[in-house]
């Protein structure tokens, strides 16, 4: 088993299991190793977002089309795509998202905080099914059973990935 | 130039009569009641909802199906809510996708309030700017027949905010069972592929 810090590189191996091709992303730091992996492999398409509510329309598409995806992104970003859950909601598209949290554990930036508190509640609120991770150790395994829920079971599933898991942002740097 | 502003509901039923095998998308609400009075389709996926995706659902579509061509037919109302998706767009440059604005400069469904587009912005300008292959302002049917073949085949992404005018066209509402119309679109692009 992988180190529990080596968790990026974990999620990269259920993704490509999974058989994840299109990858949409808004650019993260906690997300950063992953978008690099993704980029890097030639199954999978990986796509920068100018915001994260255009990757909950892309996956729909690309459901459409046959291919199964994922969107990365940071908590921030939710609060974005809560329209667009009408579309995954009503088409019955599976969704799977991995949500970098901000705002909570060792949180410096007080802006993040609303946000951050608001993520999980909205999430629910817009019908998403909603895996809270902490530990390092248990992201890759929880983002298996999340693509297990969204592609098999065909429902919108967020995994929010806690700061607690990613690590304190050093701000004075 | 003639001075009757062009008709929508002539606009899409000419651009969709050349559609071939293209996969459609339209976006929420006049286009998708536009596709519908010039023939429903299963290669047609309907957005009821989810303003300012149509882009993108294209964009994922046409990157599932490099092989098949999409067509995204959507408003200006529409599109300018999704306007980034068009910098997305342009920087993935699928060479399959193709979106038509049909810009009426209006609001149509919420009581025909000017938009953007009625005040000097410009939906091809802003396509162009984000590195669209062509894009194109079109205002009349001679330019809407020539562009049609391209809609259709040339190398994308392409853009065209085609110019019509605001006269009322009867509701025609195709299947609105957002599952159904999913999985019969499904059905018809992927077959027995559809079930995975």
């Amino acid at each position: 088993m992988n180190r529990a810090a080596d968790w990026p590189d974990a999620v990269f191996g259920v993704l490509a299991d999974t058989g994840v091709r299109q990858v949409y992303y808004v650019p993260d730091n906690g997300h950063r190793r992953l978008i690099e992996r993704c980029h890097a492999d030639n199954a999978m398409l990986a796509t920068r977002l100018t915001g994260e509510e255009e990757g909950v329309a892309a996956l729909t598409g690309a459901w459409l089309g046959g291919d199964k995806g994922v969107l990365l992104m940071q908590s921030s970003g939710v609060g974005k795509c809560i329209n667009m859950m009408g579309i995954v909601q009503e088409c019955r598209v599976p969704l799977l998202m991995l949500v970098t949290m901000r705002g909570q554990w060792g949180e410096f930036n007080p802006w993040q905080v609303p946000m951050g508190r608001a993520t999980a509640p909205a999430l629910e609120a817009a019908g998403v099914l909603v895996h809270e991770v902490d530990d390092a150790a248990r992201v890759a395994e929880t983002v298996h059973a999340a693509a297990r829920l969204a592609f098999d079971a065909y429902r919108p599933v967020a995994v929010l990935i806690g700061q607690r898991a990613i690590g304190f942002k050093d701000w004075t740097k | 130039m003639s001075g009757v502003p062009l008709d929508r509901r002539e606009v899409v039923s000419r651009i969709l009569a050349e559609r071939g095998e293209t996969l459609v998308v339209t976006g929420l609400g006049s286009t998708t009641w536009d596709a519908a009075a010039a023939g429903d389709h299963p290669n047609n996926f309907y957005l009821w909802g989810g303003m300012g995706g149509a882009a993108m659902v294209g964009l994922g579509l046409a990157n599932a199906q490099p092989g098949r061509r999409v067509l995204v037919i959507t408003g200006d109302g529409e599109m300018l809510m999704g306007l980034a998706g068009l910098a997305t767009v342009g920087v993935a440059a699928p060479g399959n996708l193709a979106i038509a604005v049909i810009d009426n400069e209006r609001y149509g469904e919420t009581g025909m309030q000017e938009t953007h587009t009625a005040h000097g912005v410009d939906l091809a300008a802003v396509a162009a700017g984000a590195g669209f292959a062509a894009a194109g302002t079109l205002r009349t049917m001679e330019e809407v027949d020539a562009w049609t073949p391209r809609l259709h085949g040339e190398p994308g992404p392409l853009f065209a905010a085609i110019k019509v005018g605001t006269d009322p066209a009867p509701m025609v509402l195709p299947l609105r069972d957002g599952a159904a119309i999913r999985a019969r679109f499904r059905q018809a692009v992927l077959g027995d592929r559809a079930d995975e």
